[in-house]
């Protein structure tokens, strides 16, 4: 995620790394017809992260994997002091949708780490995120291509069902029912067990039955699934 | 009395001559400087030729395309048909080169961009090219920095594909113009889910569950696409 690092303008080493930061943020769905559900973005200690790939999901992570609530990761992190933001879009960030918010790290100098998480549907447990970049210190903006992860908490049968963790089957809100299927026999029913890089959705090209209830013209992805640009002032 | 006017007159002439001899000549205008770079682009796909590339010299107020917004008539031109005449017309730039055949998968090429400039402050480089056996797929990359480029420094992208979201990815023979569909290209009607650039998902075949996709498994391919090299020479 962070081989799109691009320092666009740099200035002089600024006191941020000494008294905190004030980072504007610009957070962007590169995807076709993928939806975000609400995003955490959070400021936090460089000895924490939200997860680790290779290893098993908090049950907190799987909450917003698999349905997108992001109450337990929050308050995971409201607990280590971290500086963050729930919910910046005011809901489901779009396909193509920009959506922006500021993090003042003034007064909390430790949280020189950069988290941003959220579900992406439609998936079972697929989610984007920005896991634990170190905040650049020098003033300037700075691009960030973000990939797809998949929980390994639940099993990707691309079936619409429920959201709450080990309920099959990935939530559907409104707009995403709405280019979604129905009638889908599963896809797969192994569950991984642990976090890794999402090997994307299969779909196929039958909205009334097949395998999926996804579409695989319309919410197939290439990683990068989101960018993000951070501004950070003197 | 006349001709002793005329003489007078020519003396004067003659006189006024002779003193701005004596000043130093108007000064012929300061040639501006050449300004020549080389872009290296390498199609690291496995069967996606790329039309001829374009690569646009510009200021910084100028961007061939936004994720979320609409593409330019000349952006969906060149995306379903590989045609990038008109997004060379319609953009404001200080030079733009076209490259004059495809680009082959695996295959490098290197183009040269010079023009005469004393100011290169905000100056921008962007390329752009198609996919070909895809319905509107594009590759890009956008509003590199060349104002502070030394002479002998280079910088390399990478860069992934885009979908303009001018045409709904159907696949179908008719659809395709490149060699995989030999089908139409440019067609006015913008029937895509929705009307805006996003990055691609990818193409999906007839192998992997799209009936009537005149695309194998050989025409997929995985981020990033191309691999650019930007050097300025002098």
């Amino acid at each position: 995620m962070k081989n799109a690092l691009t320092a666009i303008t740099l200035g002089l080493l600024s006191s941020a790394s000494v008294h905190g930061a004030q980072l504007d943020i610009e957070i962007t769905n590169l995807t076709r017809g993928s939806w975000f559900t609400p995003l955490l973005v959070s400021a936090h200690p460089s000895d924490t992260a939200l997860f680790s790939a290779g290893e098993v999901a908090s049950a907190n992570l799987q909450m917003m994997a698999e349905g997108g609530d992001i109450s337990g990761l929050a308050a995971d992190l409201t607990g280590l002091a971290a500086t963050s933001v729930e919910n910046p879009a005011g809901g489901l960030l779009a396909p193509g949708a920009t959506t922006t918010t500021a993090l003042n790290t003034d007064g909390a100098p430790d949280n020189t780490e950069l988290s941003i998480v959220g579900m992406l549907l439609p998936s079972n447990d697929g989610f984007m995120a920005l896991n634990s970049i170190t905040i650049p210190t020098e003033p300037g903006t700075y691009s960030y291509d973000v990939n797809a992860y998949d929980a390994g908490t639940e099993a990707n049968d691309e079936i619409i069902g429920g959201g709450a963790p080990g309920t099959p089957g990935f939530p559907a809100p409104g707009p995403v029912a709405a280019e979604s299927g129905t009638g889908g026999s599963g896809v797969d029913t192994a569950v991984e067990g642990f976090v890794h890089i999402h090997r994307n959705v299969l779909g196929d090209d039958d909205l009334n039955g097949g395998v999926s209830d996804i579409s695989n013209t319309v919410h197939r992805w290439l990683n990068p699934v989101v960018r993000v640009v951070i501004t950070v002032s003197e | 009395m006349k001709n002793l006017i005329a003489i007078s007159l020519l003396f004067t002439l003659v006189a006024c001559d002779n003193s701005s001899s004596s000043r130093r000549p108007t000064p012929a205008p300061e040639p501006d400087p050449t300004l020549r770079y080389e872009l290296t682009v390498t199609n690291l796909t496995a069967a996606q030729p790329f039309s001829p590339a374009a690569v646009l010299i510009h200021d910084q107020a100028v961007t061939l395309f936004e994720i979320g917004n609409a593409a330019s008539a000349g952006l969906e031109l060149l995306a379903e048909s590989g045609d990038n005449s008109q997004l060379l017309q319609e953009t404001t730039t200080v030079t733009s080169v076209s490259a004059e055949q495809p680009l082959a998968p695996g295959a490098s090429e290197t183009l040269d961009i010079a023009f005469d400039s004393s100011d290169t402050s905000g100056l921008r480089l962007s390329f752009v090219s198609m996919l070909v056996n895809t319905n509107d797929a594009i590759t890009a990359v956008m509003n590199i920095d060349v104002d502070t480029m030394t002479a002998g420094e280079s910088r390399s992208f990478t860069s992934i594909s885009y979908d303009s979201g001018t045409e709904a990815n159907t696949e179908t023979d008719l659809t395709i113009p490149g060699p995989a569909g030999g089908g139409e290209g440019f067609n006015a009607a913008r029937d895509d889910i929705r009307d805006q650039v996003t990055a691609h998902p990818g193409v999906v075949g007839v192998a992997d569950g799209l009936e009537d996709s005149a695309l194998t498994a050989m025409h997929r391919w995985d981020n990033p696409v191309a691999r650019v090299t930007l050097t300025r020479i002098q």
